[in-house]
């Protein structure tokens, strides 16, 4: 967010950086959800000091030596400071404790290598071992190419990694931002037991331009958008990102309960029914 | 005199008390006081009559009386927080049925039912309430998403049946259905069911495999529409009181012969005339319901539940 200007994508309407982020970059002109790095994702999301990263210096290798990967990493490392298209960590929203991964299109269009599915597969085993609910902003342009088969991989990796998670009894919330598409679509991003978009966030498997030129005709308007997804089945509610973090908060409230819960018998008790 | 009749002598009256008593408090004339206790005399007399003389047509008039309490305004009055969740995951999102999660009494529950419109504009949108395929799948899903984290399941029902129509049928509308049927039995984790208006046949049941159905004074739960009854027996839809007679669709003939566990009672003249009221005694009845239920062990409950149905049937062994 370096830029002093910022162009709306999806309206052309150019605002100051600093305009918008009074808005939570939420574009004045048309709400569009402009992308956020994942810093000030989670600045938006979580409560102040709560934050304890996991694997912060994880990084990828050039296992295919694949040219130019190499140079890739590094300039995008200096560029943003990070090293690897997602944040993961231990975090409190509203008071309500939560492995939150963060995914940031900055890097590497968040596209999903050995680090990003190692990271998130790593998430749902420590929040699997600590009964903890888990909270993934999704985001990535899909798989990293530069490391071939091996980024493939990740998604039965992640997805495996998910299910354990979910037989833990445990609540996982994955929200999907824009955009999200390929190989994080078809594996954890659509996993969740709920499932939340930003409003107008670019979901889909195939992207747009290949679907076009396979298909040989245009695309109708709002294809692919999440309002065309809550149409179709495909996603729980659309939260516009001022009420995400009390959306989240409210859903965490109400599954803190389950883990207190005897699996054998429901006991209304525990609830403590008013 | 006619139901109707009643009704509107009742508006009538109740306008009438209403300006008095604005008239009173103004200028706090006692003269007045007389006349008014006589007009609320006569009005609690036509709201009796109103509510004790209903014919099985009546009956269905108020089940599907176009201002009855909806599910989502049942959810309104007993629900808080509540998440409104969407979709299949499949084909679509069905907005003849909703559903989420939210709070009962401070206990998380899911609450799950089908949507009847408000308006034309709303009612197209949803079908009449009336579910397709994709709206059976999402209640299972979020279902299946309360019995993994055990919390109890409220169910609405109100649809005079499940969709009719091409769409529904070339997605399975009778394999949605059935697959409802066959994983409600086994759900781990308690379930209730209101039929709140019209429980259509097995679009009503989709919602309905349950450890409690109750049903309000005024509703109906039926294998067929009475209409349709009466069209395909008599090949005379007008006969349709007659088929409703003979179908015994109303809550007291349903609790004697054992297809639902309870009754609960509409205010005076059916649950459009106050919802608050309305809304009051489902939920000491679902408090009730859950007390209850959450004194068995899972295993105890599903047993029950299996042999709730399982002994539904009359019949002689050879
Ligand atoms: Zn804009």
């Amino acid at each position: 967010m370096a830029n002093l200007f910022i162009k709306c994508p999806e309206c052309g309407t150019t605002h100051f950086n600093k305009i918008l982020s009074k808005t939570l970059f939420v574009c004045p002109e048309c709400g569009f959800h402009h992308k956020l790095t994942s810093m000030v994702r989670l600045k938006y999301t979580i409560d102040k000091g709560s934050f304890s990263e996991f694997d912060r210096k994880m990084r990828s290798m050039d296992p295919l030596n694949f040219p130019g990967y190499d140079d890739k990493l590094k300039n995008v490392i200096k560029q943003t400071g990070s090293y690897s298209a997602v944040i993961a960590g231990e975090a409190k929203i509203k008071g309500e404790p939560v492995v939150v991964m963060v995914m940031d299109t900055r890097f590497i269009m968040a596209s999903m290598g050995s680090v990003v599915g190692e990271k998130i597969a790593k998430g749902f085993e420590y929040a699997t071992e600590k009964k903890l609910p888990v909270v993934v902003f999704c985001a990535s342009g899909g798989a990293r190419m530069q490391e071939g088969i091996l980024s493939l991989m990740q998604m039965a990796k992640t997805s495996a990694a998910v299910k354990r998670h979910s037989d833990a009894g445990l609540l996982y919330i994955s929200v999907l931002t824009h955009p999200t598409t390929g190989g994080v679509t078809a594996s954890f991003a659509y996993l969740g037991d709920i499932i939340l978009a930003e409003p107008k966030a670019l979901i889909g498997f195939a992207g747009p331009r290949v679907i076009e030129q396979t298909i040989n005709q245009k695309l109708p308007e709002g294809f692919q958008r999440a309002e065309f997804l809550l149409e179709h089945g495909m996603l729980d509610q659309i939260v516009p990102r001022e009420f995400m973090r009390d959306t989240l908060a409210n859903l965490l409230k109400m599954h803190r309960v389950s883990i207190l819960r005897n699996n054998k018998k429901f006991r209304i008790e525990q609830y403590g029914l008013k | 005199m006619a139901k109707k009749d009643i009704e509107k002598e009742l508006r009538d009256l109740q306008s009438k008390l209403d300006n008095l008593k604005s008239e009173i408090s103004d200028n706090s004339d006692t003269a007045l006081l007389p006349i008014i206790k006589q007009m609320e005399d006569n009005a609690s007399t036509l709201k009796v009559e109103l509510y004790r003389k209903i014919t099985p047509g009546e009956r269905i008039q108020l089940a599907r009386h176009p201002n009855r309490p909806t599910t989502l305004d049942y959810i309104n009055y007993l629900i808080t927080d509540f998440v409104q969740l969407h979709g299949d995951r499949r084909f679509a999102d069905d907005h003849a049925m909703v559903g989420g999660i939210g709070m009962f009494e401070g206990i998380p529950v899911t609450v799950i039912g089908t949507q009847k419109g408000k308006d034309t504009k709303d009612n197209i949108k949803r079908h009449f309430g009336m579910p397709h395929p994709e709206g059976y799948r999402k209640a299972l899903r979020l279902m299946e998403q309360a019995e993994k984290f055990g919390r109890p399941i409220i169910n609405f029902i109100d649809t005079a049946g499940a969709y009719p129509g091409l769409g529904a049928e070339e997605r399975g509308q009778g394999e949605a259905i059935a697959y409802n049927l066959y994983k409600m039995s086994t759900l781990k984790t308690p379930v209730i069911s209101i039929i709140t208006g019209e429980g259509g046949s097995g679009g009503a049941l989709a919602l309905a495999v349950a450890d409690k159905v109750f049903m309000l004074t005024n509703s109906i739960y039926s294998v067929i529409s009475p209409e349709g009854c009466a069209s395909i027996l008599w090949k005379d839809s007008s006969k349709a009181m007659d088929a409703a007679q003979a179908l015994k669709i109303d809550a007291n003939n349903l609790l004697q012969m054992g297809i639902i566990d309870g009754i609960i009672e509409e205010p005076e003249g059916g649950a459009h005339q106050d919802y608050a009221g309305m809304a009051e005694n489902i939920k000491n009845k679902l408090r009730s319901a859950l007390e209850e239920l959450s004194q068995y062990e899972i295993e105890h409950l599903l047993e029950a539940r299996y042999a709730k149905f399982r002994k539904i049937g009359v019949f002689k062994e050879g």
